[in-house]
């Protein structure tokens, strides 16, 4: 039998998926590595250590993952509070959590930097204290975490659902109280799942672009973004160096999907899900 | 009926013992509002507080000025070229990722998400090193006088590239929980693959075909970073909506960037509302499917 799949359309459906992804990705893709290769290695060394690079990588690598934190914090208690109790406008809420997903990343730059503005919504009200938001590395911050928002939520929601009730039943048949339930049987449960959407809002954070760079100011050394910095590269016609950094970017994409990829397989083996 | 207790418990109200006590519930769901109206509500209602703050009138400006009116019909443009061509791709990749077992099969489909995770200023960096006057085949579409970066068709490679799994990622899913039953069946009547595509498998994953597309279309109309990087941003040419938006806020016509961002914000929500009831039809579809199979 030469014949193993039932199905007829094997090679159409696949043959056509894979010429496809190789024009579209793998193709364009293989030159951005080929170009970083192409030029020499002190070339590349050179680049990715300028202190002007290593400022943007502060930038982009620390405040996406000060902002995964706290969606972590707060992505979980919403996934609680969405999945647990019932009360009036939870579904409301529940469709949108997503909104930082649908909304186009420029018309929530401008927004972000029209409230944070010294003169604007929030921003006027925290400037007698001397608090500025925007044109700062804490706007970077804030619009990173609204752009991650939705993962962690989205991760962590359906575990929550399907945690067995007989596991906190038993706990407090126990005599554990629900803090105590919460810490030792519930928390643990959620761990991979919480891990894995924080890491997925971290990815999505630090190659973020539209809705940053209105709100942070773009000065450099101060609240400059690698991606911008790729930017400007490009428009100087440094095309080796922009290279060099997207490849740089591109193999921290790469091994923060690895990295959730297996996050994944153990909540899925932790919680008997396929 | 195994199927239908678990179902039960999954919904009921939780248990006394295993509740949260009444303060405990008020301090989490008060701080989740919070959060919620700071965070996701008060950015929308900005937009369009700004929209209209120099009256309707000038909101209706906006819209006769030639320039944004060009963004939006390119805006169109692209997303009618992009979404049908990642839509066929999607139903071709479920398809072969769902139906056969081969070597490379999960691989595959960590390679279909890449492109979410690839930060949009590198997807246009990659096609300007494809096609840009210093890439691999600049001298050579500058010899035949065909442009391809600052120029629509790169946008257009450019959006297809960030928009490329969503798609697919709406359906490998839900098909590889339908399973195949249903098409087997047809192929034992007799049915050939194209039949039972049309009849069978399109029909059982409408909704998620749906979901996807949406999504799809929100993304391909929203993109900014890598469009912005292959378009050269040339007025009433290489234009589309969120760059028109950063073109009028960086001239402080800041009534009129955000008429434009409202019109954006609209079609936001607009594929939330969709996205949710697509999204709540696919589960049922998914759960009388379950539920018919196991009696």
């Amino acid at each position: 039998m030469r014949k193993r799949h039932v199905l007829p359309g094997f090679g159409l459906s696949l043959g056509y998926t894979l010429v496809y992804m190789g024009l579209i990705v793998l193709i364009p893709m293989s030159a951005l590595c080929l170009r970083t290769f192409a030029g020499s290695w002190e070339h590349f060394w050179q680049t990715i250590t300028d202190p002007r690079v290593l400022a943007s990588f502060q930038v982009s690598f620390g405040l996406s993952f000060l902002a995964a934190l706290l969606n972590g914090v707060f992505g979980v208690m919403a996934a609680w509070v969405l999945a647990r109790y019932r009360f009036p406008g939870r579904r409301i809420l529940d469709a949108m959590v997503d909104l930082p997903f649908a909304l186009p990343t420029a018309v929530a730059g401008i927004a972000l930097t029209a409230i944070y503005a010294p003169n604007d919504w929030i921003g006027a009200l925290l400037e007698p204290y001397g608090i500025r938001i925007a044109f700062t590395r804490l706007g970077i911050f804030i619009a990173l975490t609204f752009i991650g928002f939705p993962f962690v939520v989205r991760t962590v929601q359906p575990v929550i659902l399907q945690l067995s009730a007989e596991l906190e039943e038993a706990a407090a048949c126990l005599g554990a109280n629900r803090w105590q339930t919460f810490c030792r049987v519930i928390f643990p449960a959620l761990l991979p799942s919480i891990l894995t959407g924080v890491t997925l809002a971290y990815g999505r954070a630090v190659g973020e672009f539209g809705s940053v760079v209105f709100i942070a100011g773009n000065i450099p050394y101060e609240t400059e973004i690698t991606p911008l910095l790729i930017i400007t590269k490009l428009e100087q016609y440094d095309y080796s160096g922009a290279a060099a950094l997207g490849f740089l970017m591109l193999c921290v994409s790469l091994v923060i999907l690895i990295i959730s990829n297996g996050l994944q397989a153990w909540n899925n083996s932790r919680n008997g899900t396929v | 009926m195994p199927g239908a207790t678990t179902l039960n418990l999954n919904n009921r109200q939780p248990l006394r013992a295993t509740g949260d006590s009444a303060t405990v519930r008020a301090v989490l769901i008060g701080s989740v509002v919070a959060f919620f109206i700071l965070f996701l509500l008060l950015p929308l209602v900005v937009v369009f507080q700004e929209a209209f703050s120099k009256g309707l009138a000038a909101f209706l400006e906006t819209f006769r000025d030639p320039y944004t009116r060009h963004s939006i019909i390119l805006t169109l443009v692209i997303a009618v070229i992009s979404v049908p061509l990642n839509t066929v791709f999607g139903i071709a990749a479920a398809w072969s990722v769902t139906r056969y077992r081969f070597k490379g099969r999960s691989l595959l489909i960590t390679l279909i998400d890449l492109p979410l995770w690839v930060s949009p200023v590198i997807a246009g960096l990659l096609y300007v090193l494809v096609f840009g006057a210093k890439g691999w085949f600049g001298p050579w579409l500058r010899e035949h006088e065909i442009r391809v970066i600052f120029a629509v068709p790169g946008m257009v490679l450019a959006t297809i590239f960030v928009t490329f799994p969503f798609v697919a990622r709406g359906l490998i899913p839900l098909m590889q929980a339908q399973g195949m039953k249903e098409e087997e069946a047809a192929l034992t009547l007799g049915a050939n693959g194209w039949q039972i595509l049309m009849r069978i498998t399109l029909p059982k994953i409408k909704w998620g075909l749906l979901y996807g597309i949406i999504l799809c279309n929100a993304r391909a109309m929203g993109e900014f970073g890598a469009v912005s990087v292959v378009s050269g941003h040339i007025r009433g040419k290489t234009n589309t909506m969120p760059l028109h938006i950063e073109i009028l806020y960086n001239e402080y016509q800041f009534a009129s960037a955000f008429a434009v961002a409202s019109v954006l914000a609209l079609l936001a929500i607009v594929t939330l509302i969709l996205k949710t009831r697509a999204e709540w039809r696919a589960e049922q579809e998914l759960r009388a499917t379950r539920s018919a199979k196991t009696p």
